[in-house]
């Protein structure tokens, strides 16, 4: 299935490149492991000798997607999930490039277990990996890591991963540190004395269910506080994972202020609702918790507007022993690189997002926010690219997920779209067959 | 002994996992089950075969005097082989251990389980790794639906009906399964329902349950038929809800004053175990008015009910 490098040519694909804003009908030639050319008729020019032609009518031809909040096991959790293992799901999800958060055992947080994280990617994932390191030592909330030396050692962005620094001291010479080195601070924005004992989201449904809720507030007084720390230190500030229309209005007061602020949220947030959360599935568990309808249709009309940034997977693998649980004792999080995409084509396919947009949140703002490659087919960009049909219907079976652990909240979902091929450096690295 | 009047009601589930899916016919039907036994508990001859056979099993996750002394006392009556497995909460706190504990428990074949657990969906966690009938006897906050069935019957008794009453439920909403059975229950049966308590005992959103909400107790509690008390559970307490229990009494405690509010035949219920001097004043418990002692007896008459309904479903039943 993994083939040589011999050039690629896509032709009369619906070609899709929020990089230039192009939404055609066109070709996209692959060579040497960059983009030669994209667009109309470059046929013209001839068909290179010994290219792999491929015809993609009917089919969607984008750059391959880059995940900039995914939890790996690797190292200290391999049973759940390895570098090697997410990065297979991620191929067969169209994700090319994943960003693995610092919450690890040991946790990423010196420029040793960088390099390690990127070496042990290099030798066994078939999709790019780059770690974030953490943000403060042992992700502890006490201290500053090394941002200089973590970010020469390969860390894009700096995080405590699902753990917020709730010291605001702590927080901001973080902040006014890392501004000297250009670093972006990705934050998980929970005040953890609100979330307190709750385990989802506070509000009738948590009632009916006798659950302890987490308000909305938790959130939105954590990114209120970190914007105002942003004012005083101007450092790049990205907003992990928001849920609610409460913290989308603070963002926007921050955006229209002109600060270096941005936000993303995980498709989990975009595609379901508290009520999803049925019968107690603790698939459904994540953090922050899933919120109400008012709150999604909000997250979707804020990434549509590109208020929101970014949809991560947020990708976190969890096995039967830590959900198998009642569900105030599972653990939080869900498998999502496989999904992401077809999942993301809902709203394409309910008319609430232009497809130019979903690929832009999933693609190419992560990858400038981050100052990676990835996320554009112009001419001489990194070709990472997936070609898809948005537009078959298919029904996930957990059991056929390629991570390790299969706890997705989209069992047995009808999904309609899913990835045929998946380039990587213009080498093809998983095809549906 | 056969008593059998209502020999034909059966429900239409395998378990009784909370009050929630149960129409008003088939709490009517529970209801005048439980009036047959409650004649047969105050006769000599107590004990019928209708179980005879039947394995019961008793899982109490988190300790309990009555509702385990109940269900024993109704399986027995009912000629089933009680066990009682108390498991001691520190030990087998994880989850894990759980279903591990239902599936041992499977396979030695029981016929029904009653099962209480500190966490909310448990019994329902529980109940597909089994596959015989599950009771849920309390699980969180979630339900504790025979409580509300055996306040159903009590009211009933004393009240003739449960349409057309007004039902004050004061005191810890939050943490009370208690109180979320009997919302769904009365609400089933179109009692008016009203719920007194400060905001920091109430669940975000209680209202679209269906409920009045009274901040200040007498007004909860003006015109009411039935004043029922919730125990106020400190121990589930995680953050300061209250500062005192003495401002809770002053304000939310049922003492004759504040009763006084209530309709002149007003009754009052508790479901126990009470803390007095914190949410009632003893000489409400103990009043003429209290309702609480024929709570315990209806108990026993409900709990063997549910068994009896549960059982009828049974294979070869």
């Amino acid at each position: 299935m993994v083939s040589d490098r011999r050039p690629i040519l896509l032709t009369n694909a619906r070609v899709i490149d929020p990089s230039r804003d192009l939404d055609q009908t066109g070709d996209v030639l692959i060579a040497d492991g960059v983009i030669k050319e994209a667009g109309k008729n470059i046929r013209s020019a001839g068909v290179p000798e010994g290219a792999e032609v491929i015809d993609c009518s009917d089919l969607v031809v984008a750059p391959g997607l880059v995940d900039m909040r995914a939890f790996i096991g690797e190292p200290g959790a391999e049973h759940r999930e390895t570098l090697a293992s997410a990065s297979l799901a991620a191929a067969a999800g169209g994700v090319t490039t994943v960003v693995c958060q610092p919450e690890t055992d040991p946790p990423i947080d010196d420029p040793a277990t960088v390099d390690f994280v990127i070496r042990r990617a290099r030798d066994t994932a078939i999709v790019h990996i780059h770690p974030m390191a953490a943000l403060t030592k042992k992700l502890e909330g006490k201290e500053m890591t090394e941002f200089g030396l973590l970010r020469s050692a390969g860390a894009v962005a700096f995080t405590d991963g699902m753990k917020s620094v709730m010291n605001a001291q702590v927080f901001r010479r973080a902040l006014i540190y890392a501004a000297d080195f250009d670093a972006l601070i990705v934050h998980h924005t929970e005040d953890t004395n609100l979330v307190g004992d709750g385990v989802m989201n506070e509000g009738e449904y948590a009632a009916r269910l006798g659950l302890l809720g987490i308000p909305t507030a938790s959130e939105t007084i954590m990114l209120e506080r970190d914007v105002r720390l942003v004012v005083e230190t101007e450092c790049r500030y990205h907003a992990a994972c928001i849920t609610c229309e409460a913290s989308l209005e603070v963002l926007r007061r921050a955006k229209d202020k002109g600060l270096p602020v941005t936000a993303s949220a995980s498709i989990n947030h975009v595609a379901l609702n508290e009520i999803d959360i049925g019968s107690y599935r603790t698939f459904l568990k994540v953090s922050p918790p899933l919120r109400g309808e008012q709150d999604r249709q909000a997250l979707v009309a804020a990434i549509k507007e590109g208020l929101l940034d970014a949809i991560v997977s947020d990708h976190n693998p969890q096995d039967v022993e830590t959900k198998r649980l009642p569900f105030a004792e599972a653990a939080s999080g869900a498998v999502g690189l496989e999904t992401m995409l077809p999942v993301g084509l809902r709203l394409v396919h309910d008319g609430s997002l232009p497809l130019l947009q979903l690929i832009k949140a999933l693609s190419t703002r992560p990858a400038e926010l981050l100052g990676i490659q990835g996320g554009s087919l112009r001419a001489n960009a990194q070709a990472d690219v997936i070609v898809f049909d948005p537009d078959v219907p298919w029904v996930l079976n957990r059991a056929t997920l390629k991570s390790r652990c299969n706890n997705s909240p989209f069992d047995e979902a009808k999904l309609t779209g899913r990835v045929l091929r998946t380039i990587v450096a213009g080498r093809t690295v998983y095809e549906y067959v | 002994m056969n008593i059998r009047t209502t020999a034909g009601f059966t429900l239409s589930q395998k378990h009784l996992l909370g009050i929630e899916g149960l129409s008003a016919g088939d709490i009517t039907g529970l209801l005048d089950l439980s009036e047959e036994f409650v004649e047969l508990n105050r006769r000599v001859e107590k004990k019928t075969a209708t179980l005879r056979g039947r394995t019961q099993i008793n899982l109490f996750f988190e300790s309990s005097t009555r509702t385990q002394a109940s269900f024993e006392i109704a399986g027995k009556r009912l000629g089933a082989d009680v066990m009682n497995m108390s498991v001691a909460s520190s030990s087998m706190r994880k989850g894990e251990t759980l279903l591990d504990t239902a599936a041992t428990l499977n396979a030695m074949h029981p016929d029904l389980i009653v099962v209480r657990h500190h966490a909310s969906g448990a019994v329902e966690l529980l109940s597909q790794k089994v596959e015989c009938s599950v009771i849920n006897a309390g699980d969180g906050a979630h339900e504790h639906p025979t409580q509300a069935l055996l306040d159903a019957l009590t009211i009933r008794r004393n009240k003739g009906e449960l349409s057309r009453l007004t039902v004050a439920i004061c005191g810890d909403i939050m943490h009370s399964r208690v109180a979320r059975s009997n919302i769904l229950l009365l609400n089933t049966m179109g009692t008016r329902v009203r719920v007194v308590a400060p905001t920091t005992l109430l669940p975000a959103h209680i209202e679209r349950l269906g409920v009045e909400v009274h901040r200040d107790m007498r007004e909860g509690l003006r015109g009411a038929d039935i004043v029922m008390m919730l125990r106020l559970q400190r121990e589930r307490m995680s953050g300061s809800l209250i500062p005192s229990s003495k401002e809770y009494f002053h304000y939310y405690g049922l003492d004759t004053t504040k009763l006084k509010f209530a309709k002149p035949d007003a009754l009052v219920m508790h479901p126990g175990p009470m803390n007095r001097g914190v949410e009632i004043d003893s000489a409400v418990a103990d009043g003429a008015q209290s309702l609480i002692q024929e709570q315990v007896e209806m108990g026993v008459a409900v709990r063997m009910a549910v068994l009896e309904a549960l059982a009828r479903n049974l294979p070869n039943a």
